[in-house]
Formats: C-alpha cells, sequence, structure tokens
C-alpha cells in the first residue's frame, strides 16, 4: 500500500471521527447547554461569591475564608438552622414514606369505594401549600383552634403546635403527611405490580402477613422506597414555603410597621437552611454568607444521596 | 487529567458568552439624572400600602401630581414589602421601580450603604434646599446613614398609648399613668381573669404583642444603642437592662408569659377590625397615630382615650416624648427617568399641601414642619396628642446601621428569650447580644 493512500485512509479516518463528535455534541447540546446554564454555572458562581463580599450592587471584593468562618462561628442562626432541616430530613421524610406506603396498602386491599377513598387521600396533595398551611395554623391555633378545643374537652393536654418550640416542627410534619396523596399513588402502582405468584407461593409455603410484607412486597417495591427517601430529602433541603407561612402567620408578625419578621418562629425552631439563604442573600444583602449556606446545602444533598445510593440493599433488603 | 486545548476553548466560549449575555441584561443608568424632566414620561412608583382607604390616599396624592406636573404619568404599584423592593431594587430593569417608599426606617442604613437607594444630595444642592428648615433633626437623621442622604421621610408615624375610657372608669381610674410604675398598677388593676385566661387584659406587653417591639419600649429610656465607635451600647448603657427588667416585671405581674402568650394567640390580625384593641380583649394598647382610622372604621363601642406613652420612673419631667417612625421614600440607581421621579419625591415630601392633604387622607403625621402647622390639617384632640408627640425634643428613633434592622432582630431575640425566663445572667447575656451586633456589622462593612 502507498504512503499516500495510507494517509488519504487516516485523513478520511479523522475527518469521520469529527464528523462523528461534532454529530454527538449536537445530539447533547440541547443538554450540555441546560447543564452548563442552570447547573455548572451558578455551582462556580456559588463558590467564587462565597468567598466574595457581594451585595448584588457593588462589585464583588475577595474576603477569603471569611465568609465561612462568619457562617460556622459567628452565625448564632445557621446551626439551629441545620438541625432543623437535618430533623425534617430524617423524621419528616420517614413519616412522609411511612404514611405513604400504608395507605397505598390500605387503598390496595379496599374492595368497596375504592375509588373514592383514592381521590380523599389524594386530594390534600392538590391544596396549594399557602392555603394548607394556612389552615393548619388556624386548625392549630392554641387559643382559638377546634383541634384544641377537642382535645381540652376529652381531658387531653392540649399542645401549643406552632408557637411551642418543641411541637413546630411535629406540627409541620403532621401538615406534610396530610399531604401524602403523591407517595400514595407511586406506592399503590408499585404494590399493584407486585406479582401474584409470589404471595401464593409465599402463602403455601405458610407465611404470616408481615413475613409477606418484609420477603415479598418490599424488595418488590425496594426502587421505589428508594425514589420516594431521595426525591423527600432534596424536597426537605429545600423546605421553604410551609415554615415561613406556619412562622408568619403563628407569631402574628406580617409588617407593615415597626415590626420586622424573622424567620423561624418560635425560637428559630422552624428555621431551615433554605430560609435563611434567603434572609442572608436577600434580607441582608449578604450574598457571600448566603452563597456558603447554600453550598452546605448542596454538600448535605450528595451526602445524603450518596449514603442512600450505597446503603441501599440494607436500608429496604436485598431486592436486588 | 490532561487540559485538551479545544475543550478549553469550548469552556472559555460558554463562559464569554454566558457573562455577554448577563452584562446584557443590566443597563446603565448614567443617563438617568441628565434625562430631560420636561419630556412626557411615565415613571413606576412602589409603595407598602394595601388598606382601601390608604391606598385610595395615595392615589389622591398622585393624582395631584400628575395635575401639576401633565408631563409625567405615575404607574403606582402598592403593597411592597422590603424584601421585593430589595430584589427589583438590586435587578433593575424596565419593569422596577423608579421611585420606591418602604415602612422601613431601619433599613435605609442598609439602602444608603449599599446604593441600593441613589443618594439625593445633587437634587437637593440642583434645587437649593434646606433640609433642616423642612425637616425635624429626627426625621432627618432616620433618612440617611453616615452622610449619605438616600431617602427623605414621606410622612412619619408617632407612638402612644390608646386607652379604653369605659374599662378605666369601671376600674376606678382617672388618668392615663405617666410612669411606668403606675403603668403596671393601672395595668393590673384593668386585668380580670377568667379561668386560665383573660375576660380582659390590661395590656399585653408580650415583645410580639403587635406594636410592643422592644425598640417601641427603649424610647421612653434614654439610650444610645452604639457608642462613638460604632459598637453596641446594649451591656454599657443602662437603659437596656432597666427596660427588659422592667418589662419582665409587666410580664410576671400579669400572669407569666406561657398565660399571656396563649391569650394572644386568640388576638384578631393587627390590620384588621378584630384587632385585641378593637374587641376590647386588651384595655391598653402601644400603638402609632394609624390606630385612630382603623379605630373609626372598626366603630368600636367604648371611648378611646390617647396619651403619651409612659416613662422612666426617673424621668417624668421627659413625659410627652414617644417612639418616631415613618415612611421613607427614595429614587432606584438605575432608574433612567431620575429628574421626573426628583419631581414626584419633591412633590411628596416637601409640598406642603401635598403633605397636609395626604396626612389627612391617610391618618399620618406631616412630615415637614411646614406641613405641622398648616390651618389645613385635620386636628382633632387625639391626634394632637400624637402631633406633640411628633414635636416632642426628646422623642427618638431606632439608630442605622449598616445590616438594616439586623441588630434589632438580634436585640429583640434576645429580649424574647429574657421575658420567656431563659436568660438566668442578664448583663452576660446583654454583653453576648452585643458582641453578636459587633460581629453581624463587621460582616456587612
Amino acid at each position: 500500500m502507498s504512503s499516500d493512500s495510507l494517509e488519504g485512509r487516516q485523513a478520511a479516518l479523522r475527518s469521520k471521527r469529527v464528523r462523528n463528535t461534532l454529530r454527538t455534541a449536537a445530539f447533547m447540546s440541547p443538554w450540555l447547554i441546560g447543564f452548563s446554564v442552570f447547573f455548572a454555572y451558578p455551582l462556580v458562581s456559588t463558590v467564587y461569591f462565597s468567598f466574595m463580599k457581594y451585595d448584588g450592587l457593588n462589585p464583588p471584593t475577595w474576603r477569603g475564608l471569611d465568609n465561612w468562618t462568619y457562617v460556622f462561628s459567628d452565625l448564632p442562626k445557621f446551626w439551629p438552622a441545620m438541625q432543623n432541616t437535618l430533623w425534617l430530613a430524617v423524621v419528616m421524610v420517614a413519616c412522609r414514606v411511612v404514611f405513604g406506603l400504608g395507605t397505598g396498602l390500605l387503598i390496595t386491599k379496599i374492595k368497596l369505594g375504592a375509588g373514592l377513598f383514592r381521590t380523599l387521600f389524594y386530594l390534600p396533595y392538590l391544596a396549594p401549600p399557602v392555603a394548607a398551611t394556612l389552615a393548619f395554623v388556624f386548625l392549630l391555633n392554641p387559643g382559638t383552634g377546634p383541634v384544641n378545643s377537642l382535645l381540652e374537652a376529652v381531658g387531653i393536654p392540649a399542645p401549643s403546635w406552632f408557637n411551642d418550640t418543641a411541637w413546630a416542627k411535629p406540627a409541620l410534619t403532621v401538615l406534610a403527611v396530610w399531604g401524602v396523596g403523591d407517595l400514595m399513588v407511586i406506592f399503590m402502582a408499585a404494590l399493584l405490580d407486585v406479582p401474584k405468584e409470589q404471595y401464593e407461593a409465599a402463602e403455601l409455603d405458610g407465611t404470616s402477613a408481615w413475613q409477606r410484607f418484609r420477603y415479598v412486597t418490599l424488595p418488590n417495591i425496594s426502587p421505589i422506597v428508594l425514589f420516594a427517601v431521595v426525591t423527600g430529602i432534596i424536597g426537605a433541603m429545600q423546605y421553604y414555603t410551609q415554615p415561613i407561612v406556619a412562622a408568619k402567620v403563628a407569631s402574628g408578625v406580617m409588617g407593615g410597621s415597626g415590626q420586622t419578621f424573622e424567620p423561624g418562629y418560635p425560637d428559630d425552631s422552624t428555621l431551615t437552611l433554605p430560609q435563611l439563604v434567603y434572609d442572608l442573600g436577600f434580607g441582608r444583602f449578604d450574598y457571600g454568607a448566603a452563597c456558603v449556606v447554600a453550598l452546605v446545602l448542596f454538600a448535605l444533598s450528595m451526602a445524603f444521596t450518596a449514603l442512600l445510593m450505597r446503603r441501599r440493599g440494607g436500608l429496604i433488603g436485598s431486592g436486588d | 487529567m490532561p487540559v485538551h486545548p479545544r475543550r478549553a476553548a469550548v469552556a472559555l466560549a460558554v463562559t464569554a458568552s454566558t457573562a455577554l449575555l448577563a452584562s446584557a441584561c443590566t443597563g446603565s443608568a448614567a443617563d438617568g439624572a441628565s434625562a430631560d424632566p420636561d419630556a412626557k414620561t411615565t415613571i413606576t412608583f412602589w409603595h407598602g400600602w394595601s388598606a382601601p382607604a390608604e391606598v385610595k390616599a395615595i392615589q389622591d396624592n398622585v393624582a395631584r401630581f400628575e395635575k401639576a406636573h401633565p408631563n409625567i404619568k405615575v404607574k403606582v404599584v402598592g403593597n411592597i414589602n422590603d424584601a421585593k423592593l430589595s430584589q427589583a431594587l438590586r435587578a433593575g430593569g424596565s419593569n422596577g421601580p423608579d421611585v420606591a417608599a418602604s415602612f422601613t426606617t431601619s433599613n435605609v442604613g442598609k439602602f444608603c450603604h449599599s446604593g441600593a437607594l441613589a443618594d439625593l444630595k445633587p437634587f437637593l444642592e440642583k434645587d437649593k434646599v434646606d433640609l433642616d428648615k423642612t425637616f425635624s433633626k429626627v426625621l432627618q437623621d432616620y433618612t440617611q446613614f453616615e452622610g449619605r442622604r438616600c431617602s427623605l421621610p414621606l410622612l412619619s408615624d408617632a407612638y402612644g398609648l390608646y386607652y379604653n375610657k369605659d374599662a378605666f372608669k369601671a376600674a376606678g381610674i382617672t388618668a392615663p399613668p405617666k410612669t411606668w410604675s403606675e403603668f403596671r398598677e393601672v395595668a393590673k388593676k384593668l386585668t380580670k381573669e377568667k379561668g386560665d385566661s383573660y375576660e380582659q387584659l390590661g395590656f399585653m406587653p408580650n415583645y410580639l404583642g403587635y406594636e410592643t417591639v422592644p425598640s417601641h419600649y427603649m424610647s421612653q429610656w434614654d439610650h444610645t444603642y452604639f457608642d462613638e465607635n460604632g459598637k453596641s451600647n446594649l451591656a454599657e448603657d443602662p437603659a437596656f437592662a432597666e427596660m427588659l427588667t422592667y418589662q419582665k416585671s409587666l410580664v410576671d405581674g400579669l400572669g407569666g408569659f406561657a398565660k399571656l402568650d396563649k391569650y394572644r394567640t386568640t388576638f384578631g390580625d393587627e390590620w384588621g377590625a378584630k384587632h385585641p384593641f378593637h374587641t376590647g380583649q386588651v384595655a391598653m394598647q402601644l400603638d402609632g397615630e394609624w390606630r385612630l382610622n382603623f379605630i373609626k372604621d372598626a366603630k368600636v363601642d367604648f371611648e378611646v382615650g390617647v396619651a403619651p406613652l409612659p416613662v422612666a420612673d426617673d424621668e417624668v419631667a421627659e413625659y410627652g416624648k414617644g417612639y418616631l417612625s415613618g415612611t421613607i421614600i427614595g429614587l432606584a440607581p438605575q432608574s433612567r427617568k431620575q429628574n421626573a421621579a426628583w419631581k414626584l419625591i419633591k412633590y411628596m415630601t416637601m409640598d406642603t399641601d401635598a403633605v397636609v392633604e395626604f396626612a389627612n387622607g391617610i391618618g399620618n403625621v406631616p412630615s415637614t414642619l411646614e406641613a405641622l402647622k398648616s390651618p389645613k390639617l385635620k386636628v382633632d384632640e387625639h391626634f394632637k396628642v400624637f402631633l406633640d408627640i411628633a414635636q416632642h425634643p426628646e422623642s427618638s428613633t431606632s439608630d442605622g446601621a449598616v445590616n438594616g434592622s439586623t441588630y434589632q432582630d438580634t436585640f429583640q431575640d434576645f429580649a424574647q428569650k429574657y421575658e420567656k425566663g431563659q436568660v438566668k445572667d442578664l448583663k452576660k447575656g446583654l454583653e453576648e447580644t452585643a458582641a453578636q451586633i459587633d460581629r453581624d456589622i463587621a460582616q456587612a462593612k
């Protein structure tokens, strides 16, 4: 083979490779653009601004590790916000998954009026978060709410719910569990998809209902449980609307005169990291510190997701 | 990992195009102040009022301005809070405000320091405005920060004591209390307990009892929030410990924090007809002059009395003073119509008739010295009390700070812990709170 034809073939091969690369890039470009503009660029900017003094109006100036030191050691609201966010990520998400799965199981067992019950359990999920939170704060008002009137009438000590540091997060959890319709539908679909033969075989082996749930149902729906937990934790990391509305209404501080509303009422017990990001960035004009908290949130979300992915087998049994 | 030049070039191109895109979204306001003031134009004015009567008053005021300035139309946007305002001022753009008003005077430090509101000095100098002849010193102070005047007072508020005359009569009380010691006794006399709650509470002292915030209490004790070096004075000035101790004694004397706070949850909205003073749930209320209009609208079924707030027992000579605050108005730095916008600001804040008409309409205290003396100002015996508080030489307001109301929030957090009995060592607590305020200010500088 002459050297000319070898070079010609190599050139054609290179040209083909370039065309392939370009074609691949063209097909990937919508994702690449989206990833760059909506993820990579904001993430890089957040890291950059976490080392700067920046108020959104004046040019940023270098501040080194000062923002990080301030957030971790000089910002008294950071650790309560971190604790609350972790509490919600663990307790609220666990409650939602357990209740979602429980309701799904119940609904799949009901023979009469199944459609009605499905609708009834799903409806609360459709309520706008602000309206639902307002309704809960009024229902659970310690002075005038019907729930406490009922509890007091039957002689049960009534908590102060959203006005009590010990009960504010459980009250938010009750609100989240009330709107568990989304998980119920997903679990219901997964439960109906479990092969009937496996239950029949388990019954022939003389297993109890709990054993059938543990060794047949759970392994089959394990990917859905994982999905519910991961999306729940990501939701908990973004939890903003319900706690801020509840705190505002329960505290009675609507603003408009000399009062300024501070998120977290009562005593920072409902303050979450997203609220702190907003308060620092848009309330105090301190983008630098807000970016530090945002990066902590990002790291937490990544850590939780990685942990769940690694511990998936141990968490819900060997379903694979 | 080796760096591929082509990948680096692509990354650079993406970054450059994103930066270009970002910079293309922002405009320059360099031409804003030199815009033709007589050209036909429409400016946007953002304010926070939302009650129907208040919205009507501001619309009437704007209508009078448009009549006097036929080349300028004003697009009015109401019910704006500081969070929305801050974002709009930073974002700029054609949909943002040219003129912005805020109720939160404690945020002026933040607005001025950051440049969120434009410096008005060039406009004031151009129009040869003598501020000393126009506004009182307190009002001048709370609309500037460290010499940078980024806002002007748009009406003001004075705080006093509202009391239920019928309840006073029933309890055998003949006059409103003048000192805090007298006040404690009067509040107890007016309180009627009912089971583990109240039929009538003399006064809701809790810091979340609407206007009973620490800064409003503090005005009745001579105090300074910051020393000459700009450091927090909470631990050094005994007035803060005195106020906190007094308020705690009031809380304990009226039934304790938990009982009072549970009763507080039965109150109606501060801006609605079911306000606890309107319904008779409380017999006395610390509030601003605007409450007079709300009381009128609510058609309360008892006779209302108004007086200055009591003072510390050793400051009786200063009885008549009170907390002053108000609405502030400023110019968006990115506005391209700054001359027209300045005309609106000047008209609303300094035209005597405009200020008086607006004060009459909205039920606020007029902000200029001329307007306070105007014969057109509607004054009755109740409103006069607030006019006197507004002009009292010892009346005061909160200091401005570079991080806005953050220092007030920090103080309030501590005060709330103290009223609940969670703070055992007041002096140590005040020292720690002062240190926190200093750290927050250092971070904001």
